[in-house]
């Protein structure tokens, strides 16, 4: 008996840790609000990781007396989107996580809700995508890799996330501008970055295209090459052109924003931009978003909102060149 | 010497009492998540995420190596007991295990996947000391191609799990395949079989699948069956751990499944299940018992998939550790976590983080004992479960199964799920459908599905990959072999002894 008792209060203290760790808030910020964050996918991906990043940094500049965070996972948020639009409703301190894969997901899945339901507050970060080749490619450049694909677009697979995720949207996009059919492209989407990754390691397809951080370190190594990135303008300690310079006009970053229930009053939205303005202005929020390879691209309120209507409707034209909405 | 100097570091990191104690709370936690069907590894993990803005990063990879671990052995046990596995990777455990628990001989069945864990827990962990980069390089020679090739065998060799009859296994096999294409088609992005509910859109989850037609299906016959008064469970009969014979029948088992688990657990799509399923089917071939097998449970059966699982557990820190792969869920939110201290895991990680990596590496040897340290202990207690009457027995089967699937996303549609399966289930049972290769067919199904769609979109449409490509010709060659192996074998055998009677002139 001794045993099972030691080992259910062990696990009851284990327990009781990652509970403290995750909702006690610190006495001292009793008057500050306390907020809902709706995440529509499952711990660990992209948006739960920026939910509970917005936590922390929130908890740590005293902007929040605590919050928290409820996860409804599935279908590129499509399953969580009407639980949001139906139960949340009016709910002035709520916010939902999502971004352009929600956009991509609502078309693709052909969802009865999109974003329009919602009130945007903000885009907060974006992660701008990678063109590489392994090492042992003959593509030296960028035109390199889209000469050859405008010779035989059958003859360049490309290896990358889900069908319809940003990683072949951005295929679709450089075919597009490159003049290139869009169902002659030869697109082999993996499960995750990872499988992605040994797929290029392993020199089984011509070229990837993910997100910058899942390549990063094998550019360091000298595994990868990489040949573009998606990023408005250079970056800072990368050696690569953008897609612009590279004579490919594409601009593309996986962004993550965030958005108020429906019905909310003008007062709370008001408050809530303020909130995550002054949360995104902070030096801790830099910090995570260094460490996160994540690169703030703040915008707020009606901009944000126009910014939104502007990309579905690019996304949406992408989709339908693909073959999929 | 470079790695023993290394891991001599490592474990000067991890035997400090601050990282054991992180250890033993993973572990601990591990063994108990692991018993609950609906949390896995992966979600514990990420639920636990927020911890590393509080620890040094090795206090944090400590707890989840511990957990990752911890689990691995903690689903077998719910599996034996009450076939309802826990984890993905210990649903072949029901198939022996359960059988073994009902005919009295859970203690043992309980015993042998603990310490089968814990020898093919270290022979892994042991691997990843001193044979990574070996490893890793062979398993990024598996492209599409090859994985297809791989699922070929496979689908070859586990037709021994089939049954006795072939079309009745078959059939199995074939709605295995059905549930295994719900959901959005990865290399098109079009849903299948989703009927327009969102919720399908993600396809069904394995462990709702295998907890449905096992546990829920199994209860219901039994329920069916009560006042036929057949099928009494035995508590325990003759000692509670593992006698000799015992002992002799499970070592080779065990070191076989290491051999399987750990290579496949380091391919980034081979994953934990696969080579269960293996296992089994080798061990079943090889055994001297086989009539023990589905009937009172064989040792062999059990000892094998649980000593492969966690070797692929093992398997999958590889490429992790050593090029930054994340091959399994946990894996990828265990990077996650590198990155909320701002390290870039990737191939320079063992160089510029030999602290953090040899750590780990020494803190699963640690896992591994204390594991095994706080299992056995444990077996005489839960044994007592199956001292519990049937009806409320199995009334906490059906609770716990329904409790397990709801935390799996908190969707009532798994629930509605479940108990179809769990009727598909009985009536499986009733007409004598073996409920085994359904999960066989959901998982290897769909990967083989992937994988050959993978290759033909590279080769653009040329059938020859599978045969240009070395190693996918021999994948391919072997199984040929053991498809038509044994037939061949029989005819020669038996022309053979045939022979003289057609001698011409023989008196």
């Amino acid at each position: 008996m001794l045993n099972r008792r030691r080992f259910l209060m062990s696990t009851a203290a284990a327990g009781a840790a990652g509970f403290a760790a995750l909702h006690l808030s610190p006495a001292f910020a009793q008057d500050a609000p306390q907020v809902q964050i709706f995440v529509p996918a499952a711990p660990g991906g992209g948006w739960d990781q920026t939910a509970r990043t917005m936590d922390q940094v929130l908890r740590s500049e005293k902007l929040i007396s605590g919050s928290q965070i409820t996860n409804v996972g599935g279908a590129g948020g499509t399953v969580g989107l009407p639980q949001f639009i139906n139960q949340w409703k009016g709910k002035g301190n709520s916010m939902m996580v999502a971004g352009m894969v929600m956009v991509g997901a609502i078309i693709a899945n052909k969802s009865a809700n999109n974003l329009t339901e919602v009130t945007p507050i903000a885009r907060l970060t974006g992660e701008f995508e990678a063109l590489v080749v392994p090492a042992a490619s003959p593509f030296q450049t960028a035109a390199d890799f889209i000469a050859a694909l405008k010779a035989d677009p059958t003859k360049v697979p490309v290896a990358g996330g889900s069908a319809g995720g940003s990683d072949h949207i951005l295929f679709g996009l450089i075919a597009k501008t490159a003049g290139v059919s869009a169902t002659n492209l030869s697109y082999v989407p993996f499960a995750g970055g990872g499988e992605a990754l040994s797929a290029l390691l392993g020199n089984q397809v011509a070229a990837g295209i993910s997100g910058f951080g899942e390549f990063s370190e094998q550019v360091k190594a000298g595994a990868l090459r990489l040949l573009a990135i998606s990023a408005d303008k250079p970056q800072e300690g990368i050696d690569a052109p953008t897609l612009k310079e590279a004579g490919i006009d594409v601009e593309l970053f996986n962004w993550r924003g965030v958005f108020a229930p429906p019905g909310v009053s003008d007062a709370d939205k008001a408050a809530l931009v303020t909130l995550v303005e002054t949360m995104a202005k902070s030096d801790a929020w830099a910090t995570e978003c260094k460490n996160r390879n994540w690169t703030p691209i703040l915008l707020t309120g009606d901009d944000y909102a126009k910014f939104v209507t502007e990309d579905t409707a690019r996304i949406g034209a992408v989709l339908r060149d693909l073959g999929l909405a | 010497m470079e790695t023993l100097n290394q891991l001599a570091l490592g474990f000067s990191v991890a035997f400090t009492p601050v990282n054991l104690m992180w250890c033993l709370v993973g572990t601990t936690l591990g063994t108990a998540i692991g018993v609950l069907p609906g949390l896995g590894p992966a979600l514990t993990i990420a639920l636990l995420l927020p911890i590393t803005y509080q620890v040094a990063p090795e206090a944090s990879f400590i707890l989840f190596a511990g957990i990752y671990y911890g689990a691995m052995y903690g689903g077998s046990t719910t599996s034996i007991l009450l076939n309802t596995p826990g984890e993905s990777a210990t649903i072949v455990t029901a198939l022996e295990g359960n059988r073994m628990a009902r005919s009295g001989r859970g203690g043992a069945a309980l015993a042998t996947s603990a310490i089968g864990s814990f020898v093919a827990g270290t022979l892994g962990t042991l691997g990843v000391a001193f044979l990574a980069p070996v490893v890793v390089k062979f398993a990024l020679a598996f492209g599409p191609a090859e994985y297809f090739s791989l699922m070929v065998l496979a689908f070859i060799t586990v037709s021994a799990v089939l049954g006795s009859s072939s079309v009745r296994g078959l059939t199995s096999l074939f709605i295995g395949f059905v549930i295994g294409m719900i959901g959005v088609d990865l290399q098109t992005g079009q849903p299948r079989f989703t009927f327009g509910m969102s919720e399908l859109l993600d396809g069904v989850d394995v462990i709702i699948v295998a907890v449905g037609l096992f546990a829920v299906g199994e209860t219901l016959y039994m329920a069916s069956r009560r006042y036929a008064g057949k099928d009494e469970i035995v508590p325990l009969k003759g000692s509670l751990y593992m006698t000799a014979a015992e002992w002799g029948r499970s070592w080779k088992a065990w070191l076989r499944g290491a051999a399987i688990g750990f290579p496949i657990g380091a391919m980034p799509a081979g994953g934990a299940e696969i080579p269960t399923f293996l296992s089994y089917a080798i061990e079943k071939k090889l055994s001297k018992h086989k009539d023990e097998f589905g009937t009172v449970g064989a040792i062999e059966g059990v000892a094998g998939p649980e000593a492969a699982n966690n070797a692929s557990a093992a398997g999958v820190l590889v490429p992790m550790l050593t090029l930054g792969l994340p091959t399994s869920a946990t894996a990828a939110i265990m990077l996650s976590a590198f990155q909320s201290y701002g390290i870039n895991p990737g191939p320079l990680l063992l160089t510029t983080q030999a602290n953090l990596v040899w750590g780990l590496i020494a803190s699963l040897f640690i896992a591994n004992v204390i594991l095994v340290i706080l299992n056995l202990p444990l077996i005489g207690l839960w044994v007592r479960l199956l001292k519990i009457p049937a009806p409320q027995l199995y009334a906490g089967i059906l609770v716990f199964a329904t409790v397990g699937t709801y935390g799996i996303s908190q969707s009532p549609i798994d629930l509605v799920i479940l108990y179809l399966l769990g009727a598909a289930g009985f009536l499986m049972r009733r007409f004598d459908f073996p409920t085994a290769p359904v999960i066989i067919g959901m998982i290897l199904g769909p990967l083989a599905e992937t994988q050959f769609r993978r290759a033909m979109t590279i080769s653009n449409g040329d059938w020859s990959v599978f045969y240009t490509h070395k190693l996918s010709l021999t994948l391919l060659t072997l199984a040929f072999i053991g498809l038509l192996g044994p037939h061949i074998w029989a005819y020669i055998e038996h022309q053979r002894r045939r022979g003289p009677e057609h001698v011409p002139g023989d008196a």
